[in-house]
């Protein structure tokens, strides 16, 4: 029983986790794109569009990744090259995703989808208890794993990485030294597009392979409040997808059980929890600001 | 120093028509310079007359209209910051350009166009913290560093390409004296070994000191070529600003009177991480007096003017007292009501709002002190009483603008500044506190404005200066105190004060050795 919550867990963390991870980079590069939602739903549209038209979910997920991408290179274009304004733009984005999501997906909804099956580690998978929760998970799963071990090298460990956080915390003083502020956002609002469509084409391929309209239900803003919530850190965005998964699936648990407290009230708590925790945060302004991107949501142009 | 190099055939550096336009403004127009191998070379000229603008190109920030620049002779294009440190120029900014939430050795290896391993950049730089005397914590969070030791990092960093050319801009704006010392003897180890400077500057006294050559700027053009040792401080300044500097008028303060403005025992935690903690500062300031205020930028100096000015509201009444009343509970209205006026550091945003008009900004500081004046019954604006009280301020400070009332974006900085301090005198505010009154001013307008601070002190207003000019508090205080660290020392009488015991003070030695000599404190 608890061993199938655990797992149950980790499929709802997994899609957070995934569309936080490429936000944090983001948002340490300096851009606030609050298109989240927008590509992430993009992303479950096509994911499970391509998926069911070839009958392949990977190239589904490969699909979604490239339409994520796509997305985020719209929003660059606007905000990096025509230098529009980061929030209102990202706003745009999101509605944007969730009314031609919505089109798109008409005649795929009610249709079966096609699921990614979970690759069993042989022997350890059998293992008691951790077994399948460690070693028999979907493969996106381990993805989100490895992503963060990725992510938090690249940034803390690599050359690039260091110029990345340069961009984020001083963009004038970047580009003074030379480095090309602009071409690196670009790359890291890519990158972010990328990890939504992969969280996206989660949610319609593996967590529930179907098509729903609005089926993001949230997590895009969810995700990127974890950004907040894990100050910049990637191993604290683990912490919080877990901790926002398990809150979803106890919901639903409470549900089952039959727990007295209307259901609605119950489906709200993991924005609930969000919010607690970010003004428990916004509280604590030196967590917030040693670690907040300084040039945070602020326009650049160089003065040639 | 005799230097023995030969001199060489071609300069290191030659620049032939340099000119930049920003909009309908040449903030350079077909300068030209020259800078021979092994010499300090100094860039003079008053701010907006061009310099920085000048070395951007010469660094690759900027692309030039039109001109060329030789580099040994031969035309170099120098299209990125990267490229020019390639041919072998590199240059320390004036502000700084370190980023706050990195270590020391991250900033100094972002700059390296070759990747090398942490551990390696940590030690060369390490080994050139050593040769030239500039101690530095390669482990260090810049943002947790002072200005002295960031000015150091970035002179590693700019090291650490072995330049030919090394660029300094302001260098020693914000550095103590004692600091500026340590700086020329390592600028002096440099031009031995063969290396040049371009050594920016509006400060006469330590060109003439440290330059073999000057090139004056005005208004985007070279004025002037000269040797800089063969001058005076005042023929100096004549080609800096074209015409004489008004002296600024000083004369004895009267007899000491009641006590205007008090602040006993302030003090505030941090607010946020890279702010400095206020510990247990007393003043006064009497009736007909200036206190100046000095100290290295970063050590609690905007702090003590936010609680003072009522930006932040202290604990107990008593602790900020104007004209002997308690104001410690009072908000900024509270006390202009009480006859104080501020005059906060950043004029664009702070002092002023930067899209409205002057006039507007006039009633936004005042409208609660002149509402009879500026506002009719109902609260509705008496908008000819403001422009004419505008008008008025304007002309009494000489502030010279394109139209009859500008946005304040619209004005430079010096006349933008003259009419925020203005501003405040027209009121003749019993209190006056004000926070770098000439920061980034040119010599004319800074000159009016230290007059009107006298002018008002001398008519029985106490008045408070905030300011990292050492020349400016020397010129117009009665007494100077000192803030390090978040404490204020007790205040000099300007009788008894010196750049060597204010240095020390700035430099955070105990009050009892400020009469240490130099040579055995540093």
């Amino acid at each position: 029983m608890l061993e199938s919550v655990l797992i149950t867990i980790a499929t709802a963390a997994t899609p957070l986790l995934i569309a936080a991870m490429g936000e944090l980079v983001v948002e340490r590069s300096g851009v606030l794109n609050l298109g989240v939602e927008g590509m992430m739903i993009m992303g479950a549209v096509t994911g499970f569009a391509v998926a069911a038209m070839t009958g392949s979910a990977w190239l589904g997920v490969f699909a979604a990744i490239l339409v994520g991408a796509a997305f985020a290179l719209l929003f660059g274009f606007l905000a990096l090259t025509l230098v529009t304004n980061q929030v209102a733009t990202g706003l745009a984005l999101t509605l944007f995703g969730l009314g031609l999501s919505g089109m798109l997906g008409e005649s795929f909804v009610g249709l079966p989808g096609v699921k990614l099956d979970p690759i069993y580690i042989p022997g350890l998978s059998d293992l008691p208890f951790v077994g399948r929760l460690l070693f028999g998970q979907d493969p996106l799963f381990y993805v989100s794993i490895l992503l963060t071990v990725g992510v938090a090298y690249f940034l803390f460990s690599t050359r690039a990485g260091l110029m990345l956080r340069a961009v984020g915390d001083n963009h004038v003083s970047a580009h003074a030294q030379g480095i090309n502020v602009i071409g690196i956002r670009y790359l890291a609002v890519l990158f972010g597009g990328a990890c939504a469509g992969l969280a996206g084409a989660y949610l319609s391929i593996v967590y529930t392979p179907q098509w729903v309209e609005n089926m993001t239900a949230g997590r895009g803003w969810i995700a990127l409040a974890l950004v907040v919530f894990a100050s910049w850190r990637p191993w604290r965005i683990v912490a919080g997808a877990y901790l926002f998964g398990g809150v979803t699936i106890g919901q639903l648990h409470a549900q089952a059980l039959g727990v007295g407290i209307p259901s609605q009230l119950l489906s709200a708590l993991p924005y609930l929890a969000t919010i607690v925790v970010l003004v428990l945060i916004s509280r604590n302004r030196r967590l917030t600001m040693m670690n907040t991107p300084a040039s945070l949501g602020r326009a650049f142009v160089p003065d040639r | 120093m005799q230097a023995t190099l030969e001199d060489p055939v071609a300069p290191l550096l030659e620049a032939r028509g340099l000119t930049k336009i920003f909009g309908t403004l040449r903030a350079c127009d077909q300068v030209d310079l020259k800078i021979s191998r092994g010499e300090i070379h100094a860039l003079l000229g008053e701010n907006g007359a061009g310099k920085s603008t000048l070395v951007k190109m010469l660094f690759g920030a900027l692309e030039p209209a039109e001109g060329v620049i030789l580099w040994q002779g031969k035309p170099a294009a120098i299209s990125s910051p990267r490229e020019a440190r390639r041919l072998g120029i590199g240059m320390v900014f004036q502000h700084f350009s370190l980023f706050d939430a990195l270590t020391a050795a991250e900033n100094i290896m972002l700059s390296l166009d070759d990747p090398a391993p942490a551990s390696a950049v940590t030690t060369r730089a390490r080994e050139l913290s050593k040769a030239y005397g500039l101690p530095i914590d390669p482990d260090a969070h810049v943002g947790d560093l002072s200005v002295g030791e960031r000015q150091r990092i970035e002179i590693i960093r700019c090291l650490l390409q072995n330049p030919e050319l090394i660029i300094l801009d302001e260098p020693t704006s914000v550095l103590t004296p004692q600091e500026a010392d340590k700086l020329f003897e390592t600028l002096e180890k440099l031009k031995l070994e063969g290396r040049s400077i371009l050594y920016i500057s509006h400060r006469l006294e330590e060109v003439k000191r440290i330059c073999d050559r000057a090139t004056v700027l005005r208004q985007g053009r070279v004025v002037a070529e000269c040797d800089p040792r063969k001058e005076t401080a005042s023929s100096l300044a004549r080609m800096m600003v074209g015409d004489e500097v008004q002296p600024v008028v000083r004369d004895k303060p009267a007899a000491q009177r009641e006590v205007l403005l008090e602040v006993s025992n302030l003090s505030r935690k941090a607010s946020h991480p890279f702010a400095v903690p206020l510990s247990g500062i007393n003043l006064s300031v009497h009736a007909g007096e200036i206190l100046g205020i000095a100290g290295v930028a970063g050590n609690g100096q905007g702090e003590l003017f936010e609680a003072v000015s009522g930006e932040v509201i202290q604990d107990r009444p008593d602790t900020v007292r104007i004209r002997g009343k308690d104001a410690g509970k009072l908000d900024i209205s509270g006390r202009r009501l009480m006859g104080a006026a501020f005059v906060p550091e950043e004029r664009l945003g702070h002092a002023a709002a930067p899209a409205m008009t002057l006039s507007q900004n006039l009633l936004l500081s005042r409208y609660r002190t002149d509402a009879r004046a500026f506002l009719s019954r109902f609260g509705i604006i008496r908008n000819g009483l403001v422009a004419q009280a505008a008008k008025r301020i304007s002309a009494a400070m000489d502030v010279r603008k394109s139209a009859e009332d500008p946005e304040a974006s619209a004005l430079s900085g010096g006349n933008l500044q003259k009419f925020v301090i203005g501003r405040e005198l027209d009121r003749q505010p019993l209190v006056m506190i004000v926070n770098q009154p000439t920061w980034g001013v040119d010599a004319g307008a800074a000159a009016r404005i230290r007059q009107g601070l006298i002018d008002l002190a001398r008519n029985g207003s106490a008045v408070l200066v905030i300011s990292q000019d050492l020349d400016e508090l020397f010129e117009i205080c009665d007494a100077i105190a000192v803030m390090h660290g978040g404490s204020l020392s007790a205040p000099i009488p300007i009788a008894e004060a010196t750049y060597e015991k204010v240095g020390l003070l700035m430099g955070g030695a105990e009050p009892g050795h400020a009469a240490t000599p130099l040579a055995e404190a540093v």
